[in-house]
């Protein structure tokens, strides 16, 4: 009997068709595509330079969408992520700028700080009750206005005046920069940055969390369907707070990216990240005919964002393109996902 | 006979990728006739209902509505063409954040000549006149969310009711209705049926059928297998002509248990009601029967650690059982498999096999990494032992007929060993066949283990146990031995209480 079902299992995979193909590898194809063009048509694409300032330039959304992705796998959303990396960007320049404490200190409160907001989200949906959208979209306003509050809206900088009137000489040390603009030698001397290795590292785990340990196996059956998994013996509401916890987390470490790479508490960054973010998970959606959140393809959607947006520049489009063309790939990723590979319907 | 068909089917065909499921129906309804259509687990009943109904398109073969080609491009079609369909799936049927009498209406909302302005007034006064017609007791200001299932599937039929149909499809209408209500929905099928509408009922309760069928239609493997049209309808000819077997009618032969796994001392379900005791022993099927509402899942979700009792204690294996969670029952080896499959049941993105390993992920990993192999290994296993027809474990359970999808819930189950093994309504929504294949195993398997069936339906629980236990007003009523059972006793259990003038 198992060897039927073997033979009749390798049958179906003979029988899928061409709009079958379309569905599972058509994302992958068209960024293969798309490398290919630009290596064609702009000048220098093709480099492991290239390559490095793409991965670079997705490191802290990527790090932010697969967060989120966490969220989007027990079927709720976090759209307080953005806010929670530039909190965290603010409280490690404040650590360091006017409190004079070290490296470890401003990582460990940034840490602390994507934990904290990560149970009160999942406090807030599990047991108050308030729908994910809502309770994410008001702890993003609490944090964006509570990240001001120490500085009076100042930007943090070495020398800046502080509202007592004192001046803080604190500075951000070499360690904590480092994780921002530090390159590791990989067959070209300085080459990778530090950045890009946390990207890879934080996909690899979250990847392998998801699809290989039956706790990721739990927290897509809480997505799918809560009750069935409550009555299979899962703690969902443990589960769904955990979601919530690892994309606070994923986010802090997002803002002490930002922060190291900027140098600066700069109240004005960040912006783009939480749209960023969630575009890169929900393109993600659509690679290898997936339909529904998956790091591998946050992973993908990320880096299709980063191509698309390398390879635009290198070609002369204006800057102010960029938002309309993430948009478009955005709808069209979307429409891969939920027309075509037809969930739902026959 | 004589007259022409109102609804006429010829070679109707549909296949879901190289899978045929309908090979060439051909059907006719009479008006003023009630077409009973019996078939086995994915026989194709439900996909010819959705052809009818304008959900699906049709592959091959042509339709006729009085005379008329008809060719329903959508449901909206199909209804206002005149033939209406009151779906399994009763959620289907009602919007739940609405109130009764807006779901009632809901049809004249939309459509030529509705109204631009909503008017609470006329909508409810509209919505009485339909409720009047069906006889249909309830607040219609009361939200659909919050009424039971057997009052929603009320209002979906009184809502189908509303558009005065040509012909009617009702799709296991009763299979989760008190003998009560079913009799109330029989009688106005009776008052249709008087008026020439077209009926086509789609049961696999043999005393609905008996009650209600004009004629009879077996399907089997997507083909019609019998016509009885001859009074007095042969009804176990219909049954052969749908199972395509004799089927065995000899009953199960009762053992008894001399040694106790599980034991509940004064269990109090709900305020009032009288204490439950009981003891289940090793290796016997108990089943415990009552009417929707009596208390049946309450009793099954407080065994497994889902609900607490007012007060009482249990034991099991002597050691005193009081479990908080899921978890907990599931730990002390107590297992259930929740009534509602697509509720509480099956996880939509997961396959057949994911389906299966769902509570026994701990069991099948290692330092939290799920082991692949041992997952696969126990869900072929089980697709084996309870002949789950798929094409292989990496089958998404939408692709399952319902039958085969309840299977896999039980296999779910059954794939490790349990010691009080509890199965709420293991049988709605599931034909014949299947029920007699997950009774067999139940009873092939149950050694070592205790196990519990709750069923609305009498003749399941003659079918699979070897002790029946009769539930009214959150109490237990009555035991009987399933040998030399005196049905009449145990019937008027069933109708006691305060339902008993009413029954």
């Amino acid at each position: 009997m198992s060897s039927s079902l073997a033979e009749r299992a390798t049958a179906r995979e003979r029988s899928m068709t061409l709009r079958d193909y379309a569905i599972r590898y058509g994302f992958i194809v068209l960024l293969v595509g798309l490398i290919a063009y630009f290596a064609i048509a702009a000048d220098g694409f093709a480099s492991p330079q290239s390559a490095v300032f793409i991965f670079q330039s997705v490191a802290i959304t990527g790090v932010l969408a697969l967060g989120v992705t966490a969220t989007l796998v027990v079927g709720g959303f976090d759209l307080s992520i953005g806010s929670v990396a530039t909190s965290a960007m603010m409280a490690a320049s404040y650590a360091m700028v006017v409190l004079e404490q070290n490296a470890i200190v401003a990582v460990i409160a940034c840490l602390v700080i994507g934990v904290i907001v990560g149970l009160i989200n999942g406090w807030l949906i599990v047991y108050m009750r308030v729908p994910d959208l809502l309770a994410t979209l008001g702890m993003m306003f609490l944090l964006l206005g509570l990240q001001r509050i120490p500085t009076e809206g100042r930007s943090i900088a070495t020398g800046m005046t502080m509202p007592d009137g004192s001046v803080a000489n604190g500075k951000f040390s070499e360690a904590f920069l480092a994780l921002g603009r530090h390159r590791i030698d990989f067959f070209i001397p300085n080459l990778i940055p530090v950045s890009v290795v946390v990207l890879v590292v934080l996909a690899l785990l979250i990847w392998f969390f998801l699809e290989y340990t039956r706790f990721g196996r739990m927290m897509y059956a809480v997505g799918s369907n809560e009750r069935a998994a409550e009555l299979a013996g899962a703690p969902v509401k443990a589960y769904k707070i955990w979601a919530y916890v690892i994309s606070g987390v994923f986010a802090s470490i997002g803002g002490i990216l930002l922060a190291a790479r900027l140098g600066r508490g700069d109240i004005a960054s960040g912006n783009n990240l939480l749209l960023d973010a969630v575009a890169a998970a929900l393109i993600g959606y659509a690679v290898l005919g997936a339909a529904k959140p998956n790091a591998f393809g946050t992973a993908v959607g990320a880096v299709f964002v980063g191509v698309l947006l390398q390879g635009l520049t290198m070609m002369n489009a204006p800057y102010y393109t960029q938002d309309f063309v993430k948009g478009a790939v955005l709808v069209v990723a979307l429409v891969f996902t939920f027309a075509l590979s037809g969930r739902g319907k026959r | 006979m004589g007259a022409d068909a109102v609804f006429h089917v010829e070679g109707l065909r549909k296949s879901f990728g190289q899978n045929e499921v309908l090979g060439g129906i051909s059907l006719d309804l009479f008006a003023g006739e009630v077409t009973v259509l019996m078939g086995a687990n994915g026989a194709g009943k439900s996909t010819l209902v959705k052809i009818v109904s304008g959900v699906y398109e049709r592959g091959a073969g042509t339709m006729r509505l009085a005379g008329q080609a008809f060719d329903p491009q959508s449901p909206a079609e199909a209804i206002r063409a005149g033939v209406v369909t009151v779906h399994q799936n009763i959620n289907d049927g009602v919007v739940a954040d609405l109130d009764v009498a807006t779901n009632l209406t809901l049809d004249r909302l939309s459509g030529k000549g509705a109204s631009l302005l909503f008017k609470p007034a006329n909508v409810r006064a509209e919505a009485r006149a339909v409720a009047d017609r069906m006889g249909l007791a309830l607040d219609l200001k009361a939200r659909v969310s919050d009424l039971s299932l057997a009052d929603r599937q009320m209002v979906a039929i009184a809502r189908a009711m509303a558009h005065q149909p040509k012909v009617l499809i009702l799709d296991e209408p009763t299979s989760s209705l008190s003998s009560v209500e079913a009799d109330r929905l029989f009688s106005l099928i009776d008052r249709l049926r008087g008026q020439g509408v077209a009926i086509l009922y789609i049961s696999h309760r043999m005393s609905d059928i008996r009650r209600l069928a004009d004629r009879i239609v077996s399907m089997r493997d997507g083909v019609v297998s019998g016509v009885f049209d001859k009074k007095p309808l042969d009804y176990e000819g219909a049954v052969n002509a749908m199972l395509g077997r004799k089927i065995h009618l000899d009953r199960v032969v009762a053992r008894s248990s001399a040694r106790a796994v599980f034991t509940a001392e004064g269990l109090q379900l709900a305020h009032g009601a009288k204490p439950i005791s009981m003891t289940l022993g090793a290796g016997e099927v108990v089943a415990i029967t009552g009417l929707v509402g009596v208390g049946k899942t309450a009793l099954a979700e407080t065994l497994f650690g889902v609900r607490r009792p007012l007060a009482g204690t249990m034991h099991m294996d002597g050691k005193p059982y009081a479990p908080s969670s899921a978890r907990e029952a599931i730990a002390a080896g107590v297992f259930l498999v929740a009534k509602d499959r697509a509720a509480s049941g099956i996880v939509g993105g997961f396959n057949i096999e994911r389906n299966i390993s769902l509570p026994f992920l701990k069991r099948m990993s290692g330092l939290g990494v799920m082991k692949k192999r041992a997952e696969r290994v126990a869900a072929r296993r089980q697709i084996d032992e309870l002949g789950i027809v798929c094409r292989s474990e990496k089958d998404e359970l939408s692709a399952l007929s319902g039958g085969n999808q309840q299977k896999v819930m039980v296999a779910r189950w059954m794939s490790q060993a349990s010691r009080l093994f509890i199965l709420d309504e293991p049988f709605q929504g599931v034909d014949i066949s299947a029920r007699r294949d997950i009774a067999a195993k139940l009873r092939a398997s149950a050694d070592g283990r205790a196990t519990l069936i709750f069923v609305t339906e009498i003749d399941e629980a003659l079918e699979t146990a070897d002790r029946i236990l009769v539930m009214s007003e959150h109490t237990i009523v009555g035991e009987h031995r399933n040998a030399d059972i005196d049905l009449d006793r145990l019937l008027a259990q069933v109708a006691g209480g305060p339902l008993h003038s009413a029954a």
